[in-house]
């Protein structure tokens, strides 16, 4: 019997060692999750945020960059303050302040690091920076926000901030995480993956109570963070904050384009703000506030606002016409002010003679011309067969749609389609005669100001342009641009047919536009009146200069201006003399255009 | 029978081997449990526990020393004066020992603490051993089984009263030495099936359910069965008291102090309470469960040495051993216990008087407890009690009073054949 007993204890033991091994397996090698949990347990992924990149002006002038700023922290329990009233002196702050924070502090954890100072400047830290060693227990964070030197390019530049929960989930790359910075708009928004670097992480160990204890197997897993790219902006800061400075107190645009590259040297939208003010910690209050302005300081008018385009249009109605071969320099209409109104001026003219002297009725004649060319016999057919013939010339100039700019949220404005007549009056239902105001650029058409910068460029490179856009270079690299800015686009208008549009231009500025002329560069421009049902009219100017070898193609809204012969063009011309000279030699015109106040 | 045999070559070597093993892996594992590599001390530095752990090796060495020069007749003759002395040593603790965690368990003698229950454990099984040795003791006997427990019984009631619940429960183990002397078989088949059917009543959140499961259980027991109506009747009595127990013991349980309530509770359902009392037990079980097949490496574990597992060095070393090498270095030091424990009863049958065999019995009993319940709940398979394992955990009380256990028992080993002949 006792042997029997002998072997059931012996049998007990073994079976205890084999319960306990199986269940050790089970735990240790068939669920992992133990080592998840063990790893949420003791070991803390720290994000090393990286250099945010910088951007520059085309001349290598600074426009954003990273501004070092610096939160005190206080571990309570290492914390040691003898004299409290000669430390409240040194760092300047209350003693109610002190004692309010500390115990908050405590309160959070006493080995856990606290927030004493938030955002000390950098004068301010260097004033304290040596007395910090005199205290244990405080440490200095370094954190950095964006920051803009010229207060200037608001909405062109953009501003960075929280990221929201649906960016994160939008977001297929995984990069984001609750917290991070994000560019929300502008150069910020549309190159965040070139700017904002690679992030690095660093694995290190906490104890239970979350005293950080060192790199985790000596840093074996830590990646450094990669600065992101520096961007060179094909803006020149100059023209920008003298175009900035011509629109204070001021709504509308100022776009000017190289025409050679469609590089946009200046992008004005006004009312502006400091993009200073949208960095840090008083990002959300200063948005709600700029979000709620009526005057709408965050709205990019030269990408979002829609104007019709007005008598500049006619230029692009001349070119069409040619190219169809509907009209000849020569195809003379006379001022038949019965079908539109006009102004006074000679009577008949020829087509240089309408651009010149921005004729309506001749442009109601040339327009019907190019729609009915009696391909049909029904008058509605011929029209809508014309419109659609036409409209497919018109869409090659930039027009209709957005033009592909480095920015996001660009509005593409609006060429009618036969498909629109035919759902505002029914199929086969509307003819020339609904359409005409067309021909001189009003009616269902509307265009972006960029838009009208980029005809100016067209007009210019006499029959092509580059997509506009904000970007010069990459870390120095020109190469490194999106490859979409470097295709040429041709409107499929003849280059000679530009000469006489040219011509003329340039003449316009001494009838409708004598303001714009400048001694020495010859302008080539053409002034519009963008109807305004609210009140009264914007006044627009496109120009390009000099003539025989443009370097620069601008357009300019003054919203509520009136006629775009007076505060537009004015504004145009001190931009091209600024750009081309370097300086203003009509300070009367400067103060003249200062103290237009049209808001 | 060669007297000229040398001593030393009738001490069991394989037994020894073992021990100093478990005791150089727990030192090593001391030290790793209380490592910080910021503050990276020596393995010998005497403020940290894995230099005192020393100290109390080296002492145990000496108890080992002395215990092995000394006259073997010496631990039969002391059985019973040892029982009542630290009986009484056990007696005082309550009032004069020192408070530590709500127990008055400990003897504060200059920087030294002692645990008297600790050392009572070697005690009573040489009292043990003594009482059963006469040939007319009878464990078939009701008279002698009652005079047994009673002799386990009394350091148990005085151990309650500190209290130190997990050190009173190790006094239940000797039930194995009486298995091996001859309790009755039934005995063990009743508290078999009583530890099962309170466990079912404790994991099944509804009695209903379990009274069906009982009720069906008879049934086709009955069904099976001759079909007569004796045995009918008294199946059906035990399923009533089977139902009725389970219903009882929820009371029961409802009705200890909240703590306790959870201890149990924590094992059917560890996530009870994470951050409370699952806390240890889910600690412990995260930190060796993430030691994987072959560890994180010596000194690479987090999570006892970032204090995530309390009582890391003392009752919850083995997750120290888990983490650092996986479940290789598990089954290194369990096939090590079963070994040790397997030898000692392989000894223990091999001896030629009763007193021996019995006293082998006692200390398979101890280690045997000690051992599983230790592992078991550092791994959730039983409720959190405080028990040491054997020779790893760090203290002097706990490592002198398994070496000096198990130290007696290889002493009285090694003279087996001089017994027999002052027998014969």
């Amino acid at each position: 019997m006792n042997d029997q007993r002998q072997i059931t204890i012996i049998i007990a033991v073994i079976l205890v060692g084999i319960v306990l091994l199986t269940k050790l397996f089970l735990i240790q090698v068939a669920d992992d999750s133990f080592l998840k949990r063990a790893e949420r347990n003791a070991i803390q992924r720290v994000v090393d945020h990286p250099y945010r990149g910088l951007v520059y002006d085309r001349k290598g002038k600074i426009l954003v960059y990273n501004n070092p700023i610096f939160d005190l922290m206080i571990i309570p329990r290492e914390f040691q303050v003898g004299d409290t009233t000669r430390f409240c002196e040194i760092f300047q702050i209350e003693k109610e302040y002190l004692e309010e924070t500390y115990a908050a502090a405590r309160m959070y954890s006493s080995v856990k690091p606290s927030p004493l100072i938030k955002q000390i400047s950098t004068t301010d830290f260097a004033r304290i920076q040596d007395y910090l060693i005199d205290y244990p227990g405080l440490f200095v964070m370094t954190r950095s926000v964006r920051a803009y030197p010229q207060a200037s390019g608001a909405n062109a530049l953009g501003y960075i901030g929280e990221i929201s929960s649906a960016q994160i989930e939008r977001d297929s790359s995984g990069y984001y995480t609750q917290g991070d910075y994000v560019g929300l708009s502008g150069i910020e928004g549309f190159y965040e993956k070139e700017l904002r670097g690679v992030k690095g992480v660093k694995y290190k160990m906490v104890n239970v109570r979350g005293v950080d204890k060192g790199a985790f197997k000596s840093g074996e897993f830590d990646t450094a963070s990669v600065a992101g790219n520096n961007l060179t902006s094909t803006i020149d800061l100059d023209l920008q904050l003298y175009g900035e400075q011509l629109m204070a107190g001021k709504r509308g645009s100022v776009v000017a384009i190289e025409p050679k590259t469609g590089e946009v040297l200046a992008m004005i939208s006004a009312p502006t703000y400091d993009p200073n003010i949208l960095t840090g910690a008083k990002f959300g209050s200063n948005y709600m506030v700029l979000n709620s302005d009526e005057s709408k300081p965050l709205f990019n008018r030269p990408i979002m606002a829609m104007y019709p385009p007005g008598s500049i249009f006619k230029i692009v109605q001349s070119l069409v016409g040619l190219q169809m071969g509907v009209l000849t320099p020569n195809t003379t209409y006379s001022c038949n002010r019965s079908l539109v109104a006009c102004h006074n001026h000679p009577s008949p003219v020829n087509l240089f003679g309408a651009i010149r002297n921005s004729c309506n009725p001749y442009y109601h004649q040339a327009y019907r011309a190019m729609i009915n060319r009696e391909v049909s016999s029904n008058t509605f057919k011929d029209t809508e067969v014309g419109l659609n013939e036409w409209r497919e010339y018109v869409l090659k100039f930039g027009l209709g749609g957005t033009l592909g700019i480095d920015l996001r949220n660009e509005k593409g404005g609006s060429i009618p389609s036969s498909s629109l007549y035919d759902r505002i009056y029914g199929e086969g239902r509307w003819k020339y005669s609904t359409i005409y105001s067309l021909s001189i650029g009003q009616g269902e058409m509307l265009v972006t100001p960029l838009q009208m910068a980029n005809l100016a460029a067209i007009f210019a490179n006499k029959g092509f342009y580059y997509s506009p856009h904000l970007i010069k270079a990459v870390n120095g690299d020109p190469t490194q641009i999106p490859l979409e800015f470097q295709v040429k686009h041709e409107v499929g208008v003849d280059a000679h047919h530009f000469d006489l549009v040219q011509d003329a231009m340039a003449e316009a500025i001494f009838g409708t536009a004598a303001r714009a002329a400048i001694k020495d560069i010859t302008i080539a421009g053409k002034t519009g009146t963008a109807q305004n049902p609210q009140g009264e009219d914007h006044s627009v100017f496109i120009a390009f200069a000099p003539k025989e070898d443009p370097k620069i193609a601008i357009a300019v809204y003054v919203e509520n201006a009136g006629w775009g012969g007076r505060a537009a063009a004015s504004t145009a011309s001190l931009m091209i003399e600024k750009y081309i000279r370097g300086e203003i030699t009509r300070p009367d015109l400067e103060e003249y255009v200062k103290a237009g106040k049209f808001m | 029978m060669r007297q000229d045999d040398l001593y030393i070559n009738k001490i069991d070597w394989i037994s020894i081997s073992i021990y100093a093993t478990l005791v150089i892996i727990g030192w090593f594992n001391i030290y790793a449990a209380v490592y910080d590599e910021q503050a990276a001390k020596s393995i010998f530095d005497f403020s940290i526990n894995s230099g005192k752990q020393l100290v109390w090796i080296g002492t145990a060495i000496l108890l080992i020393i002395v215990i092995m020069v000394a006259d073997y007749r010496l631990f039969e003759n002391l059985a019973i004066p040892l029982y009542l002395i630290f009986l009484f040593f056990l007696l005082i603790t309550p009032f004069f020992g020192k408070e530590i965690n709500g127990q008055r368990a400990w003897f504060e003698i200059g920087a030294f603490r002692l645990q008297p229950a600790e050392f009572a454990k070697f005690a009573t099984a040489l009292a043990l051993a003594k009482f059963m040795e006469r040939p007319a003791f009878d464990l078939s006997q009701i008279k002698y089984q009652g005079q047994a427990i009673a002799v386990i019984m009394l350091p148990v009631i005085f151990i309650m009263l500190q209290p130190d619940t997990g050190t009173a429960m190790v006094y239940s183990s000797f039930f194995i030495m009486l298995y091996r002397e001859g309790m009755p078989q039934s005995y063990y088949a009743l508290a078999l099936s009583f530890v099962t059917i309170s466990l079912l009543s404790l994991a099944i959140e509804n009695n209903l359910n379990l009274a069906i499961a009982v009720v069906a259980v008879i049934a086709i027991i009955f069904l099976l069965g001759k079909k007569k109506l004796s045995r009918g009747i008294i199946l059906g009595v035990i399923g009533i008291v089977v139902i009725a127990y389970s219903y009882s013991l929820d009371y029961v349980v409802s009705k200890l102090p909240e703590h306790q309530q959870n201890r149990i509770m924590v094992l059917f359902n560890p996530d009870i309470d994470p951050l409370g009392v699952g806390w240890n037990v889910t600690q412990s079980k995260i930190a060796i469960g993430s030691g994987g097949f072959v560890g994180k490496g010596y000194l690479e574990g987090t999570q006892t040495k970032f204090d995530f597992v309390p009582e890391q060095h003392t009752d919850f070393i083995f997750c120290t051993l888990g983490e650092e090498f996986g479940w290789m270095g598990s089954l290194v030091v369990i096939v090590l216990f079963c070994t040790l424990l397997i030898r000692l009863v392989m000894l223990a049958e091999r001896q030629k008087n009763r007193f021996s065999r019995i006293y082998g019995y006692c200390v398979v009993s101890i280690l045997l407890f000690h051992f599983v319940i230790n592992i078991s709940m550092t791994i959730g398979l039983f409720p959190v009690v405080g028990i040491p394992l054997p020779f790893f955990s760090y203290g002097g009380s706990s490592l002198w009073s398994f070496t000096i256990l198990l130290f007696i028992f290889i002493k009285l080993d090694s003279h087996r054949i001089q017994q027999l002949s002052r027998m014969g």
